[in-house]
């Protein structure tokens, strides 16, 4: 399973969640399993929340980028074991952070963020603390919409998801 | 049978999210402030994405080689299976964050149990689907409080949805013969053991919102039968207007 996904990882690398550009869907840990049968490999992903309206574009998308290199594909989407944002990867945290999006906390932190009580979302225009949530949902169903208080620049925060 | 009694079930899973969601689709543009307004609709995108997954798995245990549009769209009024509460009207905001607290605290518990479904589908998707519930909740009971404890005005607006509402909540509770049949052989949940939980739980919310539960509502019934109010009516004319005009059509 391993040297199926190896031989394909650079194309899944290059297919990029729609709402959020800067992150390949690898980043995003969506892809659950690659399998190989015959010539056909058969790609298992799983959605970040059950109505994102990216996921039909994503599979599209798989399926060009695939198709381009002349390889066939089937893609398949798996809901179990439910995706969690600790599956975002490292290099998909910092380009959140870049991209203006600040990028999801620890869970027990997300709650006191969310609610307002303790603590606060880092701004990822100053890097300032001092931030308030202006709505715990924002333009997609991941994210919760902040507002600093010293730059005024309005930011999305990833919410934990777990 | 037993197909056909899941194929029953997955409806009526369904159908409560579905048509929440087309309730909170309505506000899209006409929520009461731009943040209300997209936390609404974005409640109701996450109920459309379980509606999905239930009407995905429901056209697949089915077999006839429909899709789960055929089964969301194409169907007639009694032969939807959600409660009444969820096909109330959007009255006033204070009407649809308390039925929209009202189903929450139910979804909650229910999705909870539907976690250890014997229906691995089931399982799966109630496990995905609580994460969001979660944040339903919080937002419908953080807004409930915030009504009820706020002006005399808002007390009042909020106290008034409740009274209308409160007597479609026992519906929920109230096992069909589907449900009898799901909670017989795991695949779902008993429902008289969440009464209670339910129950609790909306005492302490409602307390804390400064309202008052009304005594001695009688309870309305029908819709899991497919009785529904004269609202639903309108909701499906909305609802099923492009396939009806248009069959088969598609985005």
């Amino acid at each position: 399973m391993r040297d199926a996904r190896a031989e394909i990882e650079h194309i899944l690398q290059s297919v990029h969640d729609p709402e959020i550009p800067v992150l390949s869907i690898t980043d995003m840990g969506l892809i659950r399993e690659v399998e190989k049968k015959g010539n056909v490999y058969l790609i298992s992903i799983t959605p970040t929340y059950s109505g994102c309206p990216a996921m039909d574009t994503i599979s599209d998308d798989i399926v060009s980028a695939m198709n381009a290199e002349n390889l066939q594909v089937e893609v398949k989407l798996v809901l179990s074991p439910a995706w969690t944002t600790d599956w975002i990867t490292e290099k998909g945290r910092q380009a959140l952070e870049k991209y203006g999006i600040a990028a999801p906390l620890e869970a027990t932190i997300d709650k006191q963020a969310l609610s307002g009580e303790g603590y606060k979302v880092k701004c990822t225009n100053c890097e300032s603390m001092d931030t308030r949530m202006v709505s715990r949902f924002g333009s997609t169903a991941c994210k919760a919409l902040f507002q600093c208080n010293e730059c005024h620049e309005p930011f999305d925060y990833f919410k934990c998801l777990k | 049978m037993e197909k056909e009694n899941l194929y029953n079930y997955l409806l009526l899973l369904g159908d409560n999210s579905m048509i929440l969601g087309q309730r909170l689709g309505e506000l899209c543009g006409h929520g009461p402030e731009l943040e209300t307004d997209i936390a609404l609709t974005n409640i109701s995108l996450d109920l459309f994405g379980q509606v999905r997954n239930y009407f995905q798995y429901a056209a697949e245990v089915e077999g006839k080689e429909r899709t789960e549009d055929d089964i969301a769209m194409l169907r007639y009024e009694q032969q939807y299976k959600n409660a009444l509460l969820v096909e109330q009207p959007n009255t006033n905001f204070a009407h649809v964050i308390c039925r929209q607290f009202l189903f929450d605290v139910y979804h909650q518990l229910l999705l909870n149990e539907l976690v250890n479904s014997k229906d691995e589908t089931i399982s799966a998707i109630a496990s995905k689907s609580i994460k969001e519930v979660d944040y339903h909740f919080d937002f419908s009971s953080t807004w409930l409080k915030r009504i009820g404890d706020g002006t005399e005005e808002s007390n009042h607006k909020a106290q008034e949805a409740l009274n209308q509402l409160w007597r479609y909540s026992m519906e929920l509770f109230k096992e069909s013969t589907i449900e009898a049949w799901a909670k017989e052989t795991g695949v779902g949940a008993d429902l008289e053991k969440l009464k209670n939980a339910y129950l609790s739980k909306v005492k302490e919310v409602v307390a804390e919102a400064n309202l008052e539960l009304p005594v001695e509502e009688v309870m309305q019934f029908g819709g899991k039968e497919g009785r529904h109010t004269e609202y639903m009516g309108y909701i499906l004319a909305d609802f099923q207007f492009m396939q009806r005009a248009y069959p088969n059509m598609k985005w």
